[in-house]
């Protein structure tokens, strides 16, 4: 008798069974279930596949038991693949999202994406395109949930990233999404020539998108007509941003906020040292009783903070227009923005005047602190 | 792969779009004006700019006197401006991005 040690396959099936992803497809077409169900039985990792022919079963199995993939179809009756995307990325922020469709509208493609999905795919027509959509659910199981490292290539930092796409003489454009911060990387022939994130450019730019520690990001293709603002070789700018972010790191820890924090008492103080921000306010979902720094009526703004939230998210289920994101509150004395985030919510005011665009990047930049 | 023609459908339900345009509410919430498509219910018109007054009207009551709101859904973003009691609301659908190309 042969022992696991002794019979790889066997123990790799094995493994394989001790810990099987769960798929859950969606499509009102039993026949495509079917189809569906054979073809990712069989990938390689053997997840246990689920069908429902409704969205509304789908949310049920969901809520019942937790599974890794969701494959959802988009026109499907009573309830579409878009509500059931709302509702899932809302529900279930972990699950991995995958539609699958015949829908060709371009609009469709970015609105998916901009709520939250993985991989926005055409229903295969021919035998290589069903290979590579297989072959996208079983990267897309493969990518184990870690805290860190970057939603595509799960375990590198972005600093491995930039350099897989310059040794390989690669020509693309990377889009780095962290938090609620966005920045683009532009890499020609192997050498970075370009970058933007909030209101910065060029190296600065890079500099500040080499800090993220954790994001998403897409590779775009290559823009060959951008400008080279970026001249130094991709060596030297990856070294000193290791060397910047291990400065602002001591400096972040040492010294910056811990000093604030005890000189004002207020561990809301962090977040109002941005330009530009004259009080913050934050109600997190924990229990805990919310923190205000520089507010004169915490509690009224905080009513009208939660009540805005509730109304806006009812308009964008009215319009499934994904996710609320930021707001901004324009006004003749000061400017008001909201954040919502599954922590709680986030109230900032800022002078007069600050411009709207000043506004949002600086609500982006204490939002991604206040949620790290 | 001749299994693959069932993945077209014969009659397909059709899939809510997200509406383009603007609309204007009176200080009553009447709805004044709109060039949002006709296939846009009306009465969620009216839903969405109830809802805007209603913030306009509530920040003025914690003292916030706003002129100006600008929502960012993930694939809409809202710009309302008071006016006397009313308000004009621009619906955007955020443009589409360049699709990530599916190969292995």
């Amino acid at each position: 008798m042969q022992t696991l040690e002794q019979q790889p396959e066997l123990a790799r099936e094995a493994q394989t069974e001790t810990r099987r992803d769960k798929v859950l497809i969606v499509d009102d077409q039993q026949e495509l279930l079917d189809i569906y169900r054979e073809w990712l039985s069989n990938l390689p990792s053997r997840p246990e596949v689920h069908a429902s022919s409704t969205g509304a079963r789908a949310i049920a199995l969901l809520d019942s038991e937790h599974f890794d993939l969701l494959v959802t179809d988009l026109r499907m009756p009573k309830m579409d693949g878009l509500q059931v995307l709302a509702i899932v990325r809302r529900k279930f922020p972990s699950l991995r999202l995958v539609v699958l469709t015949g829908v060709t509208d371009e609009a469709y493609r970015s609105r998916a994406y901009a709520m939250g999905v993985d991989l926005f795919c055409q229903k295969p027509t021919t035998k290589e395109e069903a290979q590579a959509f297989e072959a996208c659910i079983e990267s897309l199981l493969g990518r184990e949930k870690e805290a860190g490292g970057f939603r595509g290539v799960q375990s590198k930092s972005l600093m491995d990233i930039i350099q897989l796409e310059c040794l390989s003489q690669s020509s693309s454009v990377l889009r780095i999404v962290h938090q609620a911060l966005n920045g683009k990387i532009w890499v020609q022939g192997g050498d970075v020539i370009d970058a933007e994130a909030s209101s910065l450019a060029g190296e600065d730019a890079f500099k500040e998108i080499m800090s993220w520690k954790t994001g998403s990001f897409e590779i775009l293709p290559a823009d060959p007509h951008r400008p080279r603002t970026i001249h130094s070789s991709y060596h030297g700018l990856l070294l000193d941003s290791a060397q910047a972010m291990d400065e602002s790191h001591t400096e972040f820890i040492t010294k910056s906020d811990t000093e604030i924090e005890r000189a004002t008492g207020s561990p809301m103080a962090k977040l109002a040292r941005f330009e530009g921000v004259e009080f913050v306010l934050e109600a997190t979902t924990d229990g805990k009783a919310p923190r205000a720094w520089g507010v004169e009526n915490p509690e009224v703004l905080l009513g009208w903070a939660k009540q805005t939230r509730e109304r806006l998210k009812g308009i964008g289920n009215l319009l499934q227009a994904g996710p609320l994101g930021h707001v901004q509150g324009n006004g003749l004395q000061r400017h008001v923005s909201l954040s919502d985030h599954e922590k709680g919510i986030l109230c900032i005011g800022f002078r007069r005047d600050m411009n709207a665009e000043q506004v949002l990047q600086t609500t982006k930049q204490v939002f991604t602190k206040w949620v790290s | 792969m001749g299994l693959l023609n069932k993945f077209f459908k014969t009659s397909v339900p059709e899939l809510n779009r997200i509406p383009s345009g603007s609309f204007t509410l009176d200080g009553k919430g009447n709805l004044v004006s709109s060039t949002v498509p006709t296939w846009f219910p009306p009465s969620h018109l009216h839903d969405i700019g109830q809802n805007i007054v209603a913030i306009f009207r509530d920040a003025q009551q914690a003292q916030l006197q706003l002129s100006e709101l600008i929502v960012h859904y993930g694939a809409l973003k809202i710009i309302a401006r008071e006016l006397r009691g009313g308000a004009i609301i621009f619906l955007s659908p955020k443009a589409a991005q360049s699709p990530v190309a599916l190969t292995k």
